[in-house]
């Protein structure tokens, strides 16, 4: 799968996320605690843009009157019916066989490995402007 | 791009009045009760929703204010987002029995706040007319007030009402509504009477609150009917708006069956209890029912045998929200699909 620059590291901080375009998809692209995640930014069930909504915990239960928080910061939340995703893999949390959103692989990689001609990579808005730049940065890459 | 290529009539939409709004079309006396004295708490009403005010997180208008209070944004997000030739406003305002003269008052504000700052802006728009329902007089009084006004296209009445609607003390407001064409809307929700929702007593959950909410409308279609109300008024129309669909071809066939058994009870009855509810009523599809295989959904449409009175609605901006290309399964085609979207509505309604 080709690779796509779709952000700076910097952009993401740990805990947020940037809406991005990649060859006609909107991709949510996510920083957990460092890791960096994608999903198709299209909800399966309605068709909500599901990556602009509330990322929470998972709530799980060994029975009744038993409560476990965990997960925090990982579990998507759709703006429109509550549907909850595991931003890690795209599995949503109450069918994760039959209901799930794409995810794509990311990879970090820094500015010196991405000028052309990087092997398997493909132009993004990153390169479209070229200029010497002082600073080196880390770029966050999307396989799609 | 959505899929819907037919212009969409969206039948139940939520636009907040916030107090101020309605405030500024009261008259100073209830102006001043409302500042002071404030509304009628509804304990027991409003259980925690799955979302602040359970909308859309993605409702909030950037501006500021509640979800469905910004006519600018709500245009952007529903109207203009799919192809909307009209969008019927069920506003959030509830009366709730309070005192009687204010919740009419209320009622007159809040109609009068539609016309000025939602209907006339928006020419897409129109609007269920609020009554102080559990007052006929005062109801008939309101609806009389607007009769002939043809952006109001039915009278609005909460269905957790004081009592089952079929009873004689809400005949009035079916005479009226009758004699000026309108049909009664009936939607989820209100709370005057102080019934739990479930006729077994409070639940717990959310959970269960909004899978019963269909409870309230089974009571209002048995009563109506068995009262006898389409007897006394032939041409009345009533439309459930969110009382949900798959439940009624079985509760029809218990009634039918009742009715055959105990029909001496009341003679009034020359036909079918499920003759009159196919031949008086109108029902809108948000939250529609989603059925583990597609084919159950086609099922059940051929159960109730009302292809041409499935309204669409999207409940905008309900963190339940139906979309207009997203919601209705592609199993029943586009002759149905194209009725559920606007033909079925636009015929009920006199839309052109």
């Amino acid at each position: 799968m080709p690779k796509h620059v779709v952000s700076t590291v910097s952009e993401i901080p740990p805990g947020g996320r940037k809406i991005v375009e990649v060859q006609g998809r909107s991709i949510g692209v996510f920083n957990v605690a460092g890791e960096f995640f994608a999903l198709r930014n299209r909800c399966p069930h309605q068709g909500a843009a599901l990556c602009t909504g509330q990322l929470g915990s998972a709530v799980t239960s060994t029975g009744p009157g038993h409560y476990e928080v965990g997960r925090t910061g990982e579990i998507l939340r759709c703006p429109w019916h509550g549907w909850e995703f595991d931003v890690r893999t795209g599995q949503s949390w109450f069918d994760p066989v039959k209901v799930r959103v794409k995810a794509y692989e990311t990879a970090v990689a820094p500015g010196s490995a991405l000028r052309p001609p990087a092997p398997g990579l493909l132009p993004g808005p990153y390169v479209a402007e070229t200029y010497p730049v002082s600073v080196e940065e880390d770029y966050v890459l999307v396989e799609v | 791009m959505p899929a819907t290529a037919t212009a969409l009539i969206d039948c139940d939409i939520h636009n907040h009045l916030t107090p101020e709004a309605v405030a500024r079309y009261l008259p100073e006396r209830w102006r001043a009760y409302h500042a002071q004295f404030g509304r009628r708490a509804t304990p027991g009403d409003f259980y925690p929703k799955a979302t602040p005010m359970a909308s859309r997180t993605d409702a909030w208008p950037p501006g500021g204010g509640p979800p469905g209070s910004d006519l600018p944004f709500l245009r952007k997000q529903l109207l203009d987002a799919w192809p909307i030739q009209v969008g019927i406003l069920n506003t959030l305002i509830s009366i709730r029995n309070q005192h009687r003269d204010f919740d009419a008052a209320l009622a007159t504000a809040a109609n009068a706040c539609q016309i000025a700052e939602w209907l006339e802006p928006e020419p897409r728009l129109r609007a269920s007319l609020l009554v102080p329902f559990e007052d006929a007089e005062l109801a008939v009084a309101e609806i009389a007030r607007h009769a002939g006004d043809r952006r109001f296209v039915q009278v609005l009445i909460p269905s957790r009402t004081g009592e089952p609607l079929g009873k004689r003390k809400y005949w009035p407001i079916y005479a009226a509504a009758a004699e000026a064409g309108l049909p009664i809307g009936i939607h989820f929700g209100g709370w005057s009477g102080g019934h739990p929702i479930s006729g077994a007593g409070w639940p717990t959950y959310y959970l269960e609150y909004h899978t019963g909410m269909n409870q309230t409308f089974q009571a209002h279609l048995i009563s109506l009917i068995c009262e006898g109300v389409f007897e006394a008024f032939p041409r009345l129309k009533v439309v459930f708006i969110e009382g949900g669909i798959a439940w009624i071809p079985p509760c029809l066939w218990r009634l039918d069956r009742c009715w055959r058994q105990l029909r001496a009870e009341n003679p009034s009855l020359r036909r079918a209890p499920s003759e009159y509810f196919r031949e008086h009523f109108w029902l809108t599809t948000q939250p529609i029912e989603e059925p583990p295989e597609p084919g159950q959904f086609l099922q059940m449409v051929s159960h109730l045998g009302m292809d041409d009175r499935l309204l669409f609605s999207t409940d905008y901006p309900h963190w339940d929200f139906d979309s207009p290309d997203g919601s209705l399964p592609s199993s029943i085609g586009e002759g149905l699909r194209s009725r559920i979207l606007g033909g079925n509505a636009r015929a009920l309604y006199g839309f052109a």
